[in-house]
């Protein structure tokens, strides 16, 4: 019977996987992570590797950052060689993923809002919106930019308050392309991920 | 005879300061042509070099002065308090808050601000607590800017103000000349409360930006043009109450060289043009480089 009961789960899983729809996906880690937060005071307090664990576990499964590399590099990316294709994306990832984190360690008790999707059920691509409620202030709103693709929902762009995170680094990343090339942009990229890194250390 | 001579001398006078005005506007016009043309920037931000030296002015300022003031404000300061301090300041704003809902056409968001401001300065102890937010009256961030925004006033050229950072010509102009008189704190008459509301006003909005801040910090390749197209996406989604039309965004576009040049975001996003493109079946569908090659 236990057996029965763990192919079931194996075959279905996936299934499932495929079939959350975005908003409900999105509410679900969101509730996750908030609730890890919330008990830990370890990243409260701002350990940033204990926060990067966390960020690495739940949210990076959902993001397509080879995508979102190739909007912010735009048309440079028909330039870029494989490798530089490879070593953008990475330190790319690396970058979004510190940045998202710090963000994280400065969360609170915020009442996060998951808005109900508004999307045809065709759609392969869909907006879900949420609201990230605090005092005295007006609410932030976050948007995810979502893709159906066939390992499920996939994130491809966070808009915070209206600022997409692709269309603000696309402009810098043209500066440094038009400055110093595809590999002034790495070099400054993964520059600005040691420098980081040293920081933690210390 | 003696007012003939003194209505002529004003005539003169007047004909005078116009001629200087008219000058003053011709030799801006110039520097910003100057500008426009020695860079390849931003066609949003003409005044990209004069924008930079003001940036990293403000940069030095707040690293010097504002930044460890707010900090030490945050650690002086229990969060109660603070919260307290953002309330009482945030709960004057709704006043102006409303009147701009009102003119922008809204008039039911125009009433739960005038709401708000009644259950939090009565109930709410002055506005020391947001009460109307805890019932379900949110908060709205409205100004003249946005107002002018929503009646089709362009924003102009991005701007970087002495002192108080990112604005555009059209919410530079709109916060000095309209904000400031609808700003409750300024219009206060005893100086000495006047001054020290307003430095608290400004370093406790400063120590609610920290968190902010660090974000910048760590995202930023360039800080400047980081915050500055942050900025103007923020204030374009703020006109449209976070809902601005998808276009917008791509008035950013610097793969469109053609659409960057013009004012009027191109109709359709580049980001999206393959998405309606026959067969995007491969793992780069959704991208230029799809329907380009």
């Amino acid at each position: 019977m236990k057996y029965f009961q763990l192919l079931i789960c194996l075959f279905v899983a996936p299934a499932f996987a495929q079939e959350v729809a975005p908003d409900a996906l999105v509410r679900g880690i969101t509730q996750e992570v908030v609730s890890i937060i919330r008990q830990d005071k370890e990243i409260q307090s701002g350990n940033s590797r204990r926060i990067a664990e966390l960020v690495d576990a739940k949210v990076l499964p959902h993001f397509n950052f080879q995508r979102m590399t190739q909007l912010a590099v735009a048309v440079n990316w028909r330039k870029a060689s494989p490798e530089q294709q490879k070593s953008l994306t990475q330190e790319f990832r690396a970058l979004l993923v510190r940045t998202y984190s710090s963000a994280l360690s400065s969360y609170r008790d915020q009442a996060i809002e998951i808005k109900p999707l508004r999307a045809r059920a065709e759609d392969t691509e869909v907006t879900v919106r949420s609201e990230v409620k605090q005092k005295g202030a007006q609410a932030v709103t976050i948007d995810y930019e979502m893709e159906k693709t066939s390992s499920g929902w996939k994130v491809f762009d966070v808009k915070v308050g209206g600022v997409s995170l692709i269309t603000t680094y696309k402009e810098e990343f043209s500066n440094q392309v038009r400055d110093a090339g595809l590999d002034g942009l790495i070099k400054t990229l993964s520059g600005k991920n040691r420098q980081a890194e040293s920081r933690s250390r210390t | 005879m003696t007012t003939r001579n003194k209505n002529s001398m004003k005539i003169r006078l007047k004909r005078a300061s116009t001629l200087t005005a008219v000058r003053r506007i011709v030799a801006i016009g110039a520097v910003v042509t100057l500008f426009g043309c020695a860079t390849a920037g931003n066609p949003r931000d003409p005044l990209e070099p004069v924008n930079r030296a003001i940036f990293s002015f403000n940069d030095g300022f707040d690293k010097a002065i504002a930044k460890p003031v707010a900090e030490g404000y945050r650690s002086a300061v229990p969060s109660f308090a603070r919260t307290g301090v953002t309330n009482f300041f945030s709960n004057l704003e709704d006043f102006w808050i409303a009147i701009n809902d009102l003119i922008q056409g809204k008039p039911a968001k125009a009433l739960d601000d005038w709401t708000r401001l009644f259950l939090n300065t009565t109930i709410g102890i002055a506005g020391l607590f947001d009460i109307a937010s805890d019932l379900g009256l949110e908060k709205r961030n409205e100004d003249f800017g946005q107002t002018l925004g929503t009646w089709g006033v362009g924003t102009g050229p991005y701007l970087v103000i002495p002192f108080l950072g990112s604005s555009t010509l059209r919410d530079a102009l709109s916060h000095g000349l309209v904000d400031v008189h609808a700003d409750l704190v300024r219009q206060h008459r005893r100086v000495p409360a006047r001054n020290t509301a307003f430095a608290l006003r400004t370093i406790n909005l400063r120590t609610n930006l920290l968190d902010a801040s660090r974000i910048v910090e760590e995202a930023a390749l360039d800080k400047y043009t980081f915050t500055r197209d942050a900025y103007l996406q923020r204030r374009q989604s703020l006109v449209y109450d976070g809902n601005p039309p998808r276009d917008s965004q791509s008035s950013l576009d610097s793969d469109e060289v053609d659409n960057a040049l013009v004012s009027e975001p191109p109709t359709v996003p580049d980001d999206k043009t393959s998405v309606d493109s026959p067969a995007p079946s491969t793992p780069l569908a959704g991208l230029p480089i799809s329907t380009q090659q």
